[in-house]
């Protein structure tokens, strides 16, 4: 039964919302909605399940002692500074709220440095391992040469046929390339629902028995 | 030591240094790179344009987090602005907790500039968790998945909100996101509802768009900084999109002259350590 | 008590009687201002006639919605002459259940629509629809009246008979050669060398005394992909188990990381070691996206992991973490439909997984014949599709040079 019921949830929900993509009546979009907000409803449980792992697994770090519980202290300080904050202000979303001023001033550039630091990983990375050891190594090095220059501006200072191919590396060999690999996810996509629905794919709830 | 071995060798750290001050020094001494506009974000601007003022609203999803907004804020100001000026009623929400911020920030920003009123000529919907139920439920009626504004007023108050339903009221839907909200809302909204749908994408994210741009499922596209630069072009007001421009073309002569430096080093090696095989040195 | 209930009946009669009269008065009134102002026409405005109106919209055509939930009918018009006047103020609809009067306002549309959905319709009632242009100076002109029309909801959308026909042979390969794999038919499957290592790496960490960590992406479990990399875990997981190596899965998702304990647990339960499972190891972060990257990349310094898995949907973040994970020593093997990130994975990885390859992982590792069944079932599927992809290329080149009409490929393709 701990097996059978949330397999037969998995296929009677599956097969429903399969069913309703052909049938457009407002007898069956009315489950289709009620549907869509039960999972919307589910959903935002999920964010206080995520805060209660968040909160246990920290709690336990600093109850066992461990090594590196200094960290677990900075999630406690973050996590009760914002919830306090949030709620000592009417209005927490305001703009001057306290809550507002952290969110815009400690969390966007500390978010936007870490994003930033693609762009340092990304020269270093061309650096040491981009080489034309092959044909195709040489090949991929000069189109992303080309389409380098050709997303900036200093591209259509050098030549107007740099922008002009880059627009053909980007709308022909990786339109191609990408559509191949699209068509394959596509069907991976389908197979592993219609696995999961018919139960033949169950990992996902811990094992095949 | 030879001159390949120390390249070869050269701790990471110099070029993070090297990276860091070519994209700092642009900004003190711009370049004023001028900007040539691609077609898919022509398409987009022409969409935007093609728009009734005062007609159907125009749908903004701000779903960037703040780790990518330095990239795609400048993106959904440029459309803000553009929507503001021509007098088209938006409506903006968010499909990430984290836009919610992101999303009020810029169309009060927008907003303030163009004296609109809250209510009248813009609404702010705020944040719904579940993305695809989300985009399908607006597909079906707004008001179940949204019955109030972000600051708790039912949307039967909201004078912009009049008459509008579900897709079929909202004239073009765009989203700006650094995550798959863009496809969620191809996949969704595009595909069951016909709903016309444009996208703001970081640069790393634009080439996933193409496919989409090519069968028509996307009506434009503004990939980047770049994109924004191009945008801010087109609506006539250069703003922080034009100004990493210069940055950016700076970076990507050093990424280049980097592979080719790295290139050198690697065949002036490898050549040397044939020589010494022919040698019998190895 | 019986005199309050009494007083109460009283007070009722009394409202009562006075409200009725009221009612009954008005009634009247009604009736005789109605009367005098015959012939009826109440939505449409005295000034119908006057000069100053804006030209009218003509050609009003109705239909109902096709494949639509019901309530909806299709209004189509011609512009109004008058559409790029400055004093147009746009088309107004109205809708009516009577042919010359009775119309309410059904919705609007701006200076050069000639559509309006009407999605409030009455199901299965014959309507009348008529469209009015505003000027600036409050004035309205009508149309003629359109046909009647009525509007129902269908039970199937006929739009989409390709997709159906498409899905119902998809599904028909895939439990064809799913029971063809029961039945025992041997089925090959290539190497996937990102995979065979995947015990290795295990085998490596246990050796030198480290945890493993296993990263599924930054998708939610509507993704398959995240689907695909929760599959995966279970297998990984059964190993760790075995070994009894510790594993380390941080989530960007909560609901990712509620099935993933279930997943982990079970696993260290089938190889008889539920003891070792620790919950606090399989634990959620965050979903904001850069945050999660500082908190595995701490994991990552801190812990130094023998070995890291990256299975599932990754975003821009996928560098920073593959860079971070290789500058600590890791073996890495990654695995993403994501294909904007292959690159970066493949630069900083060992071994990456390429699009469909993470699909076919659990299938692959767990080696159950059922499994496999559907990766076959998905290459004939492929192979169909390749062989339209050839058809209609050819068909669409002969079209291109005059030769033959390729009209009859549109209804193939497209849907609604």
């Amino acid at each position: 039964m701990r097996r059978q019921l949330p397999l037969a949830l998995c296929f009677i929900f599956g097969v429903f919302t399969a069913i309703q993509y052909y049938v457009p009546h407002f007898r069956v979009q009315w489950f289709q909605e009620r549907l869509l907000q039960w999972l919307m409803t589910l959903l935002a449980f999920a964010f206080l399940l995520g805060t209660v792992s968040l909160i246990k697994v920290h709690y336990h770090k600093l109850r066992d002692r461990a090594p590196d519980r200094g960290f677990s202290l900075v999630v406690f300080a973050g996590l009760f500074t914002m919830i306090g904050l949030g709620f000592i202000h009417p209005d927490h979303h305001a703009p001057g709220s306290p809550f507002n001023q952290m969110f815009l001033n400690v969390q966007v550039p500390i978010e936007a440095t870490m994003f930033s630091l693609l762009a340092f990983y990304v020269a270093s990375a061309a650096f040491r391992a981009f080489r034309a050891r092959t044909l195709e190594a040489t090949l991929l090095l000069i189109a992303a040469a080309i389409v380098m220059l050709g997303r900036v501006p200093i591209g259509d200072l050098i030549s107007p046929k740099i922008p002009e191919a880059t627009r053909w590396i980007l709308e022909v060999p990786n339109l191609t390339a990408k559509r191949g690999v699209m068509i394959g996810v596509g069907l991976g996509m389908m197979a592993t629902a219609l696995k999961i629905m018919l139960g033949i794919e169950r990992a996902w709830m811990g094992g095949s028995d | 030591m030879s001159w390949y071995d120390w390249l070869l060798g050269i701790d990471r750290r110099w070029i993070f240094l090297t990276i860091a001050i070519a994209v700092v020094i642009p900004f003190f001494a711009p370049l004023g790179l001028p900007v040539v506009v691609t077609p898919p974000v022509q398409n987009l601007y022409d969409a935007v344009e093609a728009l009734e003022p005062d007609g159907k609203p125009l749908l903004l999803s701000i779903d960037y987090t703040p780790a990518t907004s330095p990239e795609l804020e400048p993106m959904s100001s440029g459309v803000l602005r553009h929507a503001f000026r021509k007098d088209i009623p938006v409506i903006v929400m968010t499909l990430h907790p984290a836009g919610y911020g992101m999303a009020e920030s810029a169309i009060l920003a927008a907003a303030e500039e163009f004296g609109k009123e809250y209510g009248e000529d813009y609404v702010f919907l705020g944040f719904q968790p579940g993305t695809s139920a989300v985009i399908l439920g607006l597909g079906v009626n707004i008001r179940t998945v949204f019955p109030e504004d972000a600051y708790g007023t039912p949307l039967s108050e909201l004078p912009v909100m009049e008459g509008i339903r579900n897709y079929d009221d909202v004239s073009l839907l765009i989203t700006f996101a650094g995550w798959s909200a863009a496809e969620a809302w191809i996949y969704y909204a595009h595909q069951p509802s016909g709903q016309i749908v444009g996208a703001g994408v970081t640069a790393v994210m634009a080439t996933d768009y193409y496919p989409y741009l090519d069968a028509g499922q996307l009506v434009g596209l503004l990939g980047g900084m770049r994109g924004a630069a191009e945008y801010e072009r087109l609506i006539d007001r250069p703003d922080a999109g034009a100004r990493g421009m210069d940055s950016q073309s700076v970076i990507h002569l050093i990424i280049i002259l980097l592979i080719v430096l790295g290139n050198a080093a690697y065949f002036a090696s490898r050549r040397a350590r044939r020589l010494a095989q022919a040698r019998g040195e190895i | 008590m019986g005199h309050d209930r009494g007083r109460l009946r009283g007070a009722r009669f009394v409202t009562g009687f006075v409200a009725g009269t009221l009612a009954a008065a008005a009634l009247v009134v009604c009736a005789a201002t109605l009367s005098a102002q015959e012939p009826i026409e109440p939505a449409v405005p005295e000034s119908l006639a006057a000069p100053e109106l804006l030209a009218v919209p003509t050609g009003v055509q109705v239909e109902d919605t096709p494949n639509d939930r019901g309530a909806s009918v299709n209004v189509t018009w011609e512009l109004s002459a008058d559409d790029e006047s400055l004093r147009f103020e746009g088309y107004r609809v109205y809708r009516s259940a009577h042919p010359e009067t009775g119309f309410v306002f059904a919705g609007r549309a701006g200076r050069g629509a000639t559509t309006y959905r009407d999605s409030e319709a009455p199901n299965n009632e014959p309507v009348y629809y008529r469209v009015a242009v505003g000027d600036a100076e409050g004035g309205e002109a009508f149309s003629a009246t359109s046909d009647a029309v009525t509007a129902s909801p269908q039970w199937f959308n006929d739009d989409r008979v390709n997709v159906l026909i498409a899905v119902f042979i998809f599904v028909v390969a895939i439990v064809y050669f799913v029971n063809a794999a029961r039945g025992g038919k041997e089925l090959f499957i290539r190497r996937l060398a990102g995979l065979d290592e995947v015990d290795n790496a295990v085998g490596r960490a246990t050796e030198m005394g480290k945890p493993i960590l296993y990263i599924s992406g930054l998708s939610t479990i509507s993704d398959v992909a995240t689907i695909a990399a929760i599959n995966i875990l279970g297998e990984v997981a059964k190993r760790t188990a075995e070994y009894n190596t510790r594993l380390i899965v941080p989530c960007a998702d909560p609901i990712v990381m509620a099935v993933e304990q279930e997943v982990v647990k079970e696993a260290y339960a089938k190889v008889g070691r539920p003891d070792s499972y620790n919950e606090d190891d399989v634990f959620y972060l965050t979903r904001s996206q850069f945050a999660y990257v500082a908190g595995v990349n701490g994991i990552m310094v801190r812990q130094r992991p023998a070995t890291i898995l990256y299975m599932g949907m990754f975003f821009a973040e996928s560098l920073v973490l593959a860079e971070t994970g290789a500058s600590v020593g890791a073996i890495q093997i990654a695995g993403t439909d994501a294909v904007t990130q292959l690159p970066f994975f493949i630069t900083s990885c060992d071994y990456t997984l390429i699009g469909e390859e993470l699909y076919a992982a659990s299938a692959y590792l767990s080696r159950e014949p059922v499994l496999l069944g559907g990766l076959k079932g998905q290459d004939t599927l492929k192979f169909i599709i390749g062989v339209l992809i050839v058809i209609t290329v050819i068909v669409a080149t002969l079209a291109a040079t005059g030769a033959i009409s390729n009209d009859f490929m549109t209804p193939l393709f497209i849907t609604h």
